[in-house]
This record gives structure tokens, sequence and C-alpha cells, in this order.
């Protein structure tokens, strides 16, 4: 039997929209479910007063630090490496097989999970260089981690440039560097911050390779070479551990709001962005 | 720059170019000489396919790990994938662009909420609900599909979108012109002309499935036994390394990193067919 094609379009744009609507409730649910749940626990005292017998009593402070310094280190590592790298694969060269390398590359380690980072962070930073479960271990590790997205969206950045700016510019007689400098990099600024925003979106909610790198320690760390736990990880040891509900509530709020923040803002510069090219 | 001058600068940023393909290298360097030893010693036969992990008496069968692993990302595609095309599909060819501005971002915002939040909504949310309808201990098999499905959609979602706003609107337009529905459209032309890219998407879920960590951990129940039902409690290959890193020594540990290569080598293997997928793609002229 034939089903009418009207009929067909009528149960289709049902099943697709259903699908959708299904698919953004339990999107919205999750972050509703958390924030209402989380945030009658956080308050100023929660965010400025240390953990207390392992995290049943207190507040986050420390691994609010935590949080703050290893994306930071993190960043402080990928960022100039990534957009040079990126540069140099826009302005330097045109494509050629190490191109091709150098970005297929980029997308493998994309898509490696962040246990073989931590796995890999472990044996490299930690054990074979010595640097033992410190903040400089770890934001080494997220540092590779995060590596492709800046690269990826630094590339895209630059190459939204216009070619005529470029023009201009060697015209006037400027070097190349010349016009990476002064022309390319200004310009293309708004959208090399949005991939930096979204790399430390990303540290931040990381766990597993942040775990195995910086430890878990709930002290104030004092110098890069000390062990500290960040509000993921302490999220996890919470609620994994059944050590309190209510701070492991509390926590995952905080968290949320960071890394929504950290990314409205990224969205909110690439729109200004893209409104400023067209 | 006249301290270092052109020559200088473009040779500083080739060097700087290799960093990411540098990194690659060296984590598949010091993953493969932890693990490979112990593959060969243990006999890659032995390794992957006895059912025995008991590290005390040095029994190293991963199993059914590898096989929690298959079943858990294979659930997560049965219900990610659909729903993540079909979303894909509505939002790229039925909704205004104006609503798809402000949609499309969220969906992918959701893509930043950390794994160990999503695991939470399943220990709290979903493992009560399992138990109590479908019986068995809540966190399993079942749920860490369905965490991981959502987990998976933004991906799925975003990069659907992408392929399939990449196809010429001409090829549409053909379609319409020769009487088809919107529909017919959709399903004869656009995604098929789009194919590539969706599947792509797919695989890319598929390697974030297989690598999830925390979230499994925290929903999946982590018994080391082959699933007989999607009820029963398993143990993936990253929570297997996850939940025994933080204790184990000598050929225990070994054994773990030989766990990370078998993962790291499904990962490669399935992130380039999807780069060579991707690069198929129709773009439009």
């Amino acid at each position: 039997m034939r089903i009418r094609p009207r009929y067909t379009q009528w149960l289709a744009v049902t099943i697709l929209g259903g699908a959708t609507i299904l698919t953004l409730a339990v999107l919205v649910f999750i972050i509703v479910f958390v924030l209402e749940k989380g945030l009658p626990v956080v308050n100023f005292g929660f965010l400025f007063t240390n953990a207390e017998d392992m995290g049943r009593a207190g507040g986050i402070f420390t691994t609010l630090i935590g949080t703050i310094v290893l994306p930071l280190l993190a960043i402080i590592v990928a960022a100039p490496l990534g957009i040079s790298t990126a540069v140099y694969l826009t302005e330097y060269t045109v494509e050629t097989r190490a191109t091709k390398i150098i970005r297929f590359g980029t997308d493998c380690l994309a898509g490696i999970p962040s246990i073989i980072f931590g796995l890999f962070g472990f044996i490299f930073f930690v054990t074979t260089l010595g640097l033992g479960w410190s903040i400089l271990s770890g934001g080494l590790t997220l540092a590779v981690m995060i590596l492709p997205t800046i690269i990826r969206t630094t590339e895209e950045a630059v190459k939204a440039v216009p070619k005529s700016y470029r023009q201009v510019s060697f015209s006037l007689g400027a070097t190349r560097w010349q016009t990476v400098k002064r022309v390319i990099l200004p310009n293309a600024l708004p959208g090399i911050l949005t991939g930096i925003m979204l790399g430390i979106g990303r540290s931040i909610g990381e766990t597993a390779a942040v775990i195995f790198t910086a430890g878990s320690s709930l002290r104030m760390p004092s110098s890069v070479f000390d062990s500290t736990r960040t509000m993921a990880v302490h999220f996890y040891i919470l609620a994994r551990e059944g050590i309190s509900s209510e701070n492991a509530y509390g926590t995952a709020a905080t968290l949320i709001i960071a890394v929504l923040a950290i990314n409205l803002t990224a969205y909110w510069m690439m729109g200004r962005f893209i409104a400023k090219r067209s | 720059m006249s301290l270092i001058g052109e020559k200088g600068v473009r040779r500083i940023l080739s060097i700087t170019a290799f960093s990411a393909i540098s990194a690659l290298l060296l984590i598949a360097l010091f993953i493969l000489t932890e693990g490979l030893p112990f593959i060969f010693r243990y006999g890659l036969h032995d390794f992957l396919l006895e059912s025995d992990w008991d590290p005390q008496t040095g029994k190293f069968g991963i199993f059914p790990m590898v096989a929690a692993s298959l079943w858990v990302t294979f659930g997560a595609m049965v219900v990610g994938a659909p729903l993540g095309v079909a979303g894909a599909i509505f939002l790229s060819e039925f909704v205004p662009k104006s609503v798809m501005r402000v949609v499309k971002p969220t969906i992918e915002l959701l893509a930043a909420i950390p794994s160990v939040v999503y695991g939470f909504i399943g220990v709290m949310v979903l493992a009560p609900l399992i138990r109590t309808q479908l019986g068995g201990p809540g966190l399993s098999l079942l749920a860490a599909s369905i965490i991981l499905g959502i987990m998976i959609l933004p991906t799925v979602i975003s990069i659907s979108i992408d392929s399939i706003q990449a196809v010429p609107q001409s090829y549409r337009e053909g379609s319409l012109a020769l009487g088809a529905t919107t529909w017919q459209t959709i399903h004869m032309v656009t995604v098929k002309a789009a194919k590539s890219g969706i599947i792509a998407s797919i695989i890319l879920g598929m390697g974030r499935a297989i690598g999830e960590t925390m979230a499994v951990i925290m929903v999946a129940g982590n018994s080391v036994r082959i699933p007989e039902s999607p009820l029963d409690s398993v143990r993936s290959l990253t929570a297997n390394i996850a939940l025994e890193m933080s204790y184990a020594t000598g050929l225990h540990r070994q054994a773990l990193f030989a766990t990370g290569v078998i993962l790291f080598v499904g990962i490669i293997i399935l992130n380039s067919i999807a780069i060579v997928a991707l690069r198929k793609r129709v773009y439009k002229k």
C-alpha cells in the first residue's frame, strides 16, 4: 500500500518536530534540575570558605582557586602555540602534504578521550618529567587537550579576514609578519578570543584528565608544584563517594553557571565578530 | 621583530605548527610504550578475549569491558543518533532561520556541560526510575546508554546541521520543481547529499561515547561481567582504567595502560573514518 505523500509529509514533520522538542526538553531539564537543587546552597560563604571534613561541611574556596588556576595555565601554554600554528597554516603556507598531516593530526587530537589525556599526563608529566601531581602537570595536560580547539577557531577567524586587507597592507610595503601582526591578528581577535573561551570552558568541566595529573588535594596550593582539586573533580568525589549531596549540588550549580557564562561570552563575541564582518 | 627578521618568524611559526601533531605522536608513543609490552607478553588474544579480570591473581582478560563498551556505545547510538539526526533535519529544513540562530548555539552550549553533571543526573534521576519501573540495580547498561545518548546529541545535531546546510539550495529547488513535497525532497535529495556529513557526525558521537569516562563510571554500576540484559551493571574500558589507576602498580598498571592502547587505537580508527567522511561533504559553490 502506498501512503499519500501529503500524509507522509505530515507524519514526518510531526515525528521530526517531536524529536526536536524532546531533545531540547531533556537538555533544558538537566540545567534547570541542577540549578534548582544547587542554587539555594550557593552563597558568599559557600564560595569563599574552605571545605571541611572532606567536603561534608564548609565551602569550595580551594577548588574555586584550582578551577581558575588550571585552565589559566592551560591557556597560557596552548594559546600562543595554537595561534601561531593557525597563522602558519593560513598565512605562511599553501596546502601541501605537510599541512594536510598537521590538519589530520589536529582533528585526531580533538577526538581523543579525556581519560587517554589523563593516562598520558600521568605517565609523561607526573612520572617521566617528575612534576608529580601538581598544577603544572594538570595545566600542561589540559593545554594539550584544548590545543585543537584553539587552532581550529583561530584558523576560522584568520580566514575570515578579507583578502583586500592583506592586499592593501602588502601594497603599502609591509612584510608578511607586519601584515599578520598589525592587520590580521587585530581583526581576527574576537574570533581568537572565542576559541580561548571555548578552551577554558572545556578545561573547567574536565575531570578524567585532571584527577590523574593535578591530583585531588583540598589544601590551598602555594606554588605550581602543589596538587590541587578543581570544582569538577570535587563534585565528582562528593557525588561518587556520597559525601554530601547538598554540597555536590552546590558545586554542580557553580560549575554549570561558570561554564555557561564563559560559553555565552564566547558566543556573544563570535556574534559580534560575524556582525562586524558582514 | 627586526631582531628575528621575517625568516626567523617564519621558522618559529613553522616549528610551532607541528605542536599538535607532535603532541599526538607523544601521546601515542607514551601510551604504546607503557601498554604494548604487556599486550605482547600476555598475548593479544588472551588479553582481549578472556573474561577473567583479577589483578591480584594476575588475570587480565578485558573481554567483559570490551563487550560493555561496545554495548554501551551501541545503546547510546540507538538513543542519540535518531534523535540527533531528526532534530538536525527539523531545525535546518522546517524552522525559520531566526529560530535556528538561537537554538543551534543553545544545543552546542550543552556540549560544554561537564560530563560529571550528566553522570550525576543519571544517578539522581534516571537510575532510580529504572530501578523502580524496570527492576535491576538501576545503575546499568541501560542508564549508561541513555545518558551517553543524551551527551552525544550536541555533537550529532551540530555537525549534521552543518552538513545539511552545506547542500546547495539548487538541489532542493530542482526537486521541488519536479513536484516533490518538502519531505520527499528532504529524504530523497537533501539527506542523501548530506549523507557523508551525517554519518561523520554519528561516528564522532560514537567516539565520544566510547571515550566517555566519568559519566559512565557514575551510572553504569561498574561490575566486571559480560552484560546479559540491559539492566545489568557493567564496567566500560574507560571506567576500568579510571577506577583502578589510582592504586594500580606493576603489572596491573601496565594492564591498565594496555587497556588504554585498545581504546586509543579504536578511537583513532573511528576518527579517521569520520575525518575522511567529512572531507567528502558536498559544498556550496
